[in-house]
């Protein structure tokens, strides 16, 4: 009797953390998902393509990477309940506030785009019109924030995030190997033709894909929107956490997949991959072209707030989803522009859409490091961040991150302009 | 309207400009020179942009 007291006792513990884990948790596991991006699942559908699984194990030390980079985040969000763009007026004056504020405007702008990009070409293989396509996106983007709930639109978030887990089921499909994905796969080696300019290519993209610009504004301002306090951030942590390792499995599911059927293809965009995964298999290809839509609306839902909440916290307009659209007009003015004029630039007949795509990496470069910075910089301001200041393993655990990032990202930008320079 | 729409924007620039014309974190050692560093990285990627487009021309 005492034994079942015991474990209802412990039972009842567990199921009472798990509850709260469910409340808490959110903007972590949202930001990480909608990291798998439109860009993203083509980076990773590249990836499989070109080296099969060999580079799996490279996707699994992203894990870190993301988790001790956007946790940051959470601490910075909940101690001083500014969002990034406020916390850098703020901490480092107008000058680098702006700076970051109007660099943070184009590279989200031009994201969007791509976003839109993504969804179209997947509804296309469905024969959905890109028109139909981008009003049925900006009504569901629409209806998500118009009741004025931040818990409300978290949810609706959460289950296409719950969506995104759509490679899982595409890659039991395709019969992969498991022999061959853990010797192959999980344990590190380099591909055959060993390590050259192509190879660094793609670790730089799959890199470049793993933190952009923003993630850092949009977990940041969620946490505040969301009313974490100092003692949730143990939780916003897990969140991070769960997060990370959700978004670097779905990496390697898109991985597995593409490793699987398209081994030795070189494949420009997830759509092409979709299309000739379809001949192959076709509930895979479908899998395939769901998930890339869903990735490009998940990327579309957070790169619009992140926009829209950093200029309201700026200007001090009214900024929370928590608010109606009267209450806040200039926060959904802007958070609306952006994505009509994006999904309108889709739309227009031989808009540069290529280059557009490629104009992202280059502009994305010039926000990173410069957030990335005032990131650590902000997280070792004792005067505002008190007993959650970085401590020193932080710090050089975070500084080395940071500074691979901005070597590999660069570089990776740099290479987009100079497409010569590793091929 | 547009007019005072632009009027009303710009006084709001300028109130930010004043309210954060002052950083509030300490500008030690390492602050100013990992602004530096951010200062001369801007700078060096601008000029790859400005050298990309003219040589594009």
């Amino acid at each position: 009797m005492f034994n079942l007291s015991k474990f209802y006792y412990k039972f009842r513990r567990v199921w009472k953390a798990i509850k709260l884990f469910f409340i808490l948790s959110g903007p972590g596991i949202v930001v990480m998902v909608a990291d798998n991006d439109a860009g993203g699942i083509t980076t990773y559908a590249a990836t499989g393509a070109k080296y099969g699984y060999n580079l799996i194990w490279f996707l699994v030390i992203l894990v870190p990477v993301a988790y001790y980079v956007q946790e940051m985040t959470v601490r910075l969000g909940a101690i001083t309940k500014r969002g990034h763009g406020e916390a850098i007026f703020a901490g480092f004056g107008a000058f680098w506030g702006w700076f970051s504020l109007l660099d943070l405007l184009v590279v989200n702008w031009l994201t969007l785009v791509t976003e839109f990009i993504g969804m179209t070409s997947a509804l296309r293989i469905f024969g959905i019109s890109p028109l139909i396509t981008v009003i049925g996106v900006c009504v569901l983007m629409g209806v998500m924030v118009i009741n004025g709930r931040y818990w409300t639109w978290e949810k609706i978030a959460l289950v296409f995030c719950a969506v995104n887990l759509i490679y899982i089921p595409a890659a039991f499909m395709v019969n992969p190997s498991v022999h061959d994905i853990i010797h192959t796969g999980l344990i590190p080696n380099l591909p055959p033709g060993g390590f050259n300019n192509e190879l660094f290519f793609y670790l730089m993209a799959n890199v470049g894909t793993t933190i952009a610009p923003w993630m850092l504004f949009f977990q940041q301002s969620a946490v505040v929107d969301k009313g974490m306090k100092e003692k949730d951030i143990p939780w916003g942590k897990l969140d991070t956490l769960v997060g990370s390792i959700l978004t670097v499995v779905v990496a390697i599911f898109i991985v597995v997949v593409t490793g699987t059927i398209l081994k030795g293809i070189n494949i420009d965009d997830a759509a092409q991959a979709s299309q000739l995964l379809i001949k192959t298999n076709k509930y895979a290809g479908t899998f395939m072209a769901i998930g890339l839509f869903d990735a490009g609306l998940l990327g579309a839902i957070c790169i619009s707030l992140a926009s829209s909440w950093a200029f309201g916290e700026v200007f001090g307009w009214a900024h929370s989803l928590n608010n109606k659209i009267r209450e806040a007009p200039w926060f959904y003015a802007n958070y609306f522009l952006s994505l009509f004029t994006a999904g309108a630039v889709v739309l227009i007949p031989n808009a540069p859409l290529v280059l557009i795509t490629l104009f992202v990496q280059v502009i994305a470069v010039t926000l990173l490091p410069a957030a990335l910075v005032f990131l650590i910089l902000l997280l070792n301001n004792k005067k505002t961040m008190g007993e959650h200041t970085n401590n020193l393993w932080q710090n050089i655990v975070a500084t080395f991150i940071v500074v691979v990032i901005v070597i590999l990202s660069s570089l990776y930008g740099i290479s987009t302009l100079f497409p010569s320079m590793f091929k | 309207m547009l007019k005072e729409f632009l009027l009303n924007n710009f006084s709001k620039i300028r109130e930010i400009n004043r309210k954060y014309a002052k950083p509030n974190v300490e500008m030690s050692r390492w602050v100013k020179v990992s602004l530096l560093f951010l200062r001369l990285y801007l700078i060096f990627l601008v000029g790859l942009l400005l050298y990309k487009f003219m040589t594009m021309i």
